[in-house]
């Protein structure tokens, strides 16, 4: 049973749970239950929540916390929250967070160190541990792949980024099939989704309509399935499997956008003197957005510091990002100077030279970049533009 | 020397590599050998540029004088290389000091008698032209990577 | 990664902005092993963090960096004092790989501090002299006051085992003896068979460029010519970003790279 199109193995996705293998199904008491079992193992529960106007993820109680009946409107440049009158829970797309503020933090401390007569200076075992375990709720195929790309970044180098290990080891993910893609969504054609086929410990599908509220459950994982059978539910029936099938066929319809991704990498790595980077250098504005929402970017800085009295020193890594003057500078200037230089170096490594790099894509096609982009720009015009003929 | 003897060491001189023997007759004809000590002064900015020189051995340095300040050596020249091209155009004065800072030994290629045989034999005039000019670019480029001071502070660019 | 302790055991002025210090750990761990061409991050205290390549190679475990002071955290390492502690992670990078130009002609190039991650290679290549054809060593400055390391050119230059060395500035006053001009004249005056050559080339970029682009039309190789690439490298280990140059990170798959793959991506300007 296959669902939506074909996965490449190479785009890091593979398909492990058909939909037919052991899927349960629950109701929202089911859910509920859920939410308490991952709490009482010991999880904190983050899920998607609505906060000043926006669909966010964050730390809740219970699943009333969840945006019910609440659905988004994306657009380029344009994210606004609506109403649904079915109640669904999880009825919206992506919002502006990610769960990689969660794995790859916005700020850490890499390590202190303090002064010592004798031995120079004593670094202190490294970071902070992360003590808190996730129990990560709604998360989406899109997602799932990022995550995944992200891991080819930090763990499967040669030295792995121990606070993400730590954080991503403990980490208990449900996923989330689906229903309603955004306006800016485009994860059919980077072969991201919207079916998360694996990465997950479950996988809900939610089934609404006026008779009924139900989640069929793909259990990905012997944890998994292990807190499954601590929650009231019972085998999903072929007809129920048929109805969740229908919702990420009806959502892989739907798509807001599509890129061109055949043989884009090799492609773009034939256009970087393409006039069209010109043309969306006069429209970015640098703000960085793009690479604070994508679930993927990596980039990061760390400063050193001390305290007041110099005897401890403070190493910070905080999130950083290809469009600053800094990301590139070396003694007299930086290499990428212009945001002509910063916006290819921003849109290549994601589409091309990551492929290169890692064996995956970098774009998930998620379609925050284009959401939070405040003037608008859309990768996939911008990469259709790049590789239309010339005239 | 005779003009056999200086007809063949010009061809052996890469500035004249390749150059059909007819002409490097005629050129022996206004060229002698010369040996500059160490120190000795080849040419001096204003003063009449009578001659160019091909280096067979030894090193020249080419400088600036700046007044209140030492003299600022520009570039040098060694084995292979040519001093010298004022004598091609008017007014024939050197534009720069040209000093022997070791014992230099080379081929005076009399500017004269070479504008003459040159004027006589456009054919000949544009092949020593062009040879000169091969020259200036290689000099136009290096002293345009002198001026971009790569190694200098980045700060002072 | 933390970076290691390490004490400042000596430090030489080599120019006026150019300071060489030697180090060695002051905790019990094993000493850090660098290959020639390889660089550290070195820590100062609170301060901030800096890549610098390894300029010689000694036995006793100490690491040889020679510093240009150009920022604050470059600045602060060049105003050590022996005893004076710095943090010390490595080592980094792809070496030059010396072993790979045994049996062939070798020109070494470097321009101003660039100079410095070759001459572990120039050592190298003193102490194994047999092992290599012809060799040239080929030094740029800016001035003379400027040369880095004179003492050790004046030693390679009259050591008896047959090594050509060149030195030019860029300018001089009348006292300077030596060469003056671009780096590029001396390769058209060097001698060795391309055909047979391998060239490290290590200085500013454009001054790579324009060395390669010399080597090149003496005929030699481009797949032999390996350069060092020089771009803002913070973790050193692939995982920050920073040091991107198309597909490579710099931090891990150079700094050392062959010409043949490092200037089709010089090539992209503003990349």
């Amino acid at each position: 049973m296959t669902f939506g199109p074909c996965c490449d193995v190479a785009w890091g996705i593979h398909r492990d749970v058909t939909l037919s293998d052991g899927a349960l199904l629950i109701d929202r008491r089911g859910l509920e239950t859920l939410f308490q079992a991952l709490g009482s193992q010991g999880y904190t529960v983050i899920a998607p929540t609505v906060r000043d106007g926006a669909i966010v993820y964050d730390e809740v109680d219970g699943i009333e916390e969840l945006p019910a009946g609440v659905t988004d409107i994306q657009q380029p440049g344009s994210y606004r929250l609506s109403t649904r009158d079915d109640g669904a829970l999880f009825g919206y797309a992506v919002g502006p967070h990610s769960w990689k503020k969660y794995l790859f933090r916005s700020e850490a401390v890499v390590f202190r160190a303090r002064l010592d007569a004798e031995r120079g200076f004593v670094p202190s075992e490294a970071g902070e541990p992360a003590a808190t375990r996730y129990a990560f709720v709604g998360v989406r195929a899109c997602e799932v792949a990022a995550i995944e790309v992200q891991d080819r970044v930090f763990l499967e180098g040669s030295h792995r980024e121990r606070d993400y290990e730590s954080r991503r080891d403990g980490a208990f993910v449900i996923a989330v099939q689906c229903g309603e893609p955004g306006g800016t969504c485009f994860c059919v054609s980077m072969h991201t989704g919207p079916r998360a086929e694996s990465g997950f410990d479950l996988a809900l599908t939610e089934l609404v309509d006026a008779q009924l509220h139900e989640f069929v459950v793909e259990v990905g994982s012997a944890r998994g399935g292990a807190i499954m059978a601590s929650v009231p539910s019972r085998p999903a029936q072929s007809r129920d499997l048929g109805a969740a099938r229908a919702v990420s066929d009806r959502a892989a319809s739907r798509m807001g956008r599509t890129m061109e991704s055949d043989g884009l990498p090799q492609r773009l790595a034939e256009l970087l003197e393409h006039p069209q980077w010109d043309d969306v250098a006069s429209r970015c504005l640098s703000c960085t957005n793009c690479t604070l929402v994508c679930p993927t970017c990596f980039c990061s800085s760390v400063e050193d510091t001390t305290d007041l009295t110099g005897t401890e020193a403070i190493r910070t890594r905080r999130w950083d990002s290809c469009f600053t003057l800094d990301h590139s500078y070396i003694h007299g200037g930086s290499v990428r100077a212009s945001t002509r230089d910063q916006y290819r170096q921003w849109l290549t490594h994601k589409l091309s030279t990551w492929v290169d790099q890692f064996g995956t894509s970098g774009c998930v096609g998620c379609g925050r970049c284009i959401t939070w982009c405040p003037v608008g720009i859309d990768l996939t015009a911008e990469v259709a533009a790049l590789l239309a003929p010339a005239d | 020397m005779s003009e056999r003897g200086m007809h063949d060491l010009l061809g052996e001189h890469p500035f004249f590599a390749g150059m059909p023997s007819e002409y490097l007759e005629l050129l022996a004809g206004c060229a002698r050998n010369e040996v500059f000590r160490a120190g000795a002064l080849i040419g001096r900015e204003g003063d009449p540029a009578e001659r160019f020189y091909v280096v067979r051995s030894g090193r020249v340095a080419v400088g600036i004088h700046v007044p209140q300040h030492e003299p600022l050596v520009i570039a040098t020249l060694g084995p292979g290389d040519v001093l010298g091209w004022s004598w091609l155009f008017a007014p024939h004065a050197w534009r720069f000091d040209a000093v022997a800072t070791h014992e230099t030994h080379a081929i005076g290629l009399d500017g004269l008698c070479l504008r003459a045989k040159c004027d006589a034999d456009p054919a000949l005039g544009y092949e020593v032209v062009q040879r000169f000019a091969r020259i200036l670019v290689q000099r136009l480029e290096a002293t345009r990577v002198q001026l971009a001071d790569l190694y200098g502070k980045a700060d002072a660019r | 990664m933390r970076p290691r302790p390490h004490q400042v055991l000596e430090v030489k002025i080599e120019t006026a902005d150019v300071t060489t210090i030697v180090v060695a750990p002051i905790d019990a761990e094993p000493p850090l092993v660098a290959r020639a061409g390889q660089f550290n991050m070195l820590w100062m205290f609170g301060i901030g963090e800096v890549p610098i390549s390894v300029s010689r190679i000694r036995r006793d475990g100490a690491l040889v960096h020679t510093i240009r002071a150009v920022g604050v955290v470059t600045s602060a390492l060049a105003g050590l004092d022996a005893g004076g502690v710095v943090g010390v992670r490595g080592p980094f990078g792809t070496g030059w790989d010396v072993d790979s130009a045994a049996g062939r002609d070798l020109v070494v190039v470097g321009g101003g501090i660039g100079l410095a991650p070759l001459r572990p290679v120039v050592e190298h290549v003193l102490a194994n002299r047999g092992d290599y054809g012809r060799v040239s060593v080929l030094v740029g400055a800016r001035t003379p006051k400027d040369i880095v390391f004179g003492e050790d050119i004046d030693q390679w230059q009259h050591s008896d085992l047959g090594v050509d060395v060149q030195v030019t500035v860029d300018v001089a006053g009348a006292e300077w003896p030596g060469h003056v001009g671009v780096v590029t004249d001396l390769i058209a005056s060097a001698h060795f068979e391309p055909a047979r050559t391998i060239a490290f080339v290590c200085g500013p970029e454009a001054m790579m460029r324009f060395a390669t682009r010399a080597l090149q039309e003496l005929a030699v190789p481009l797949e032999r010519i390996r350069l060092s690439a020089e771009r803002n490298m913070q973790c050193a280990i692939a995982q920050c970003g920073h040091c991107q140059l198309g597909d490579v990170f710099v931090c891990r798959d150079g700094p050392v790279l062959a010409a043949a793959r490092l200037l089709p991506l010089l090539a992209v300007r503003g990349r």
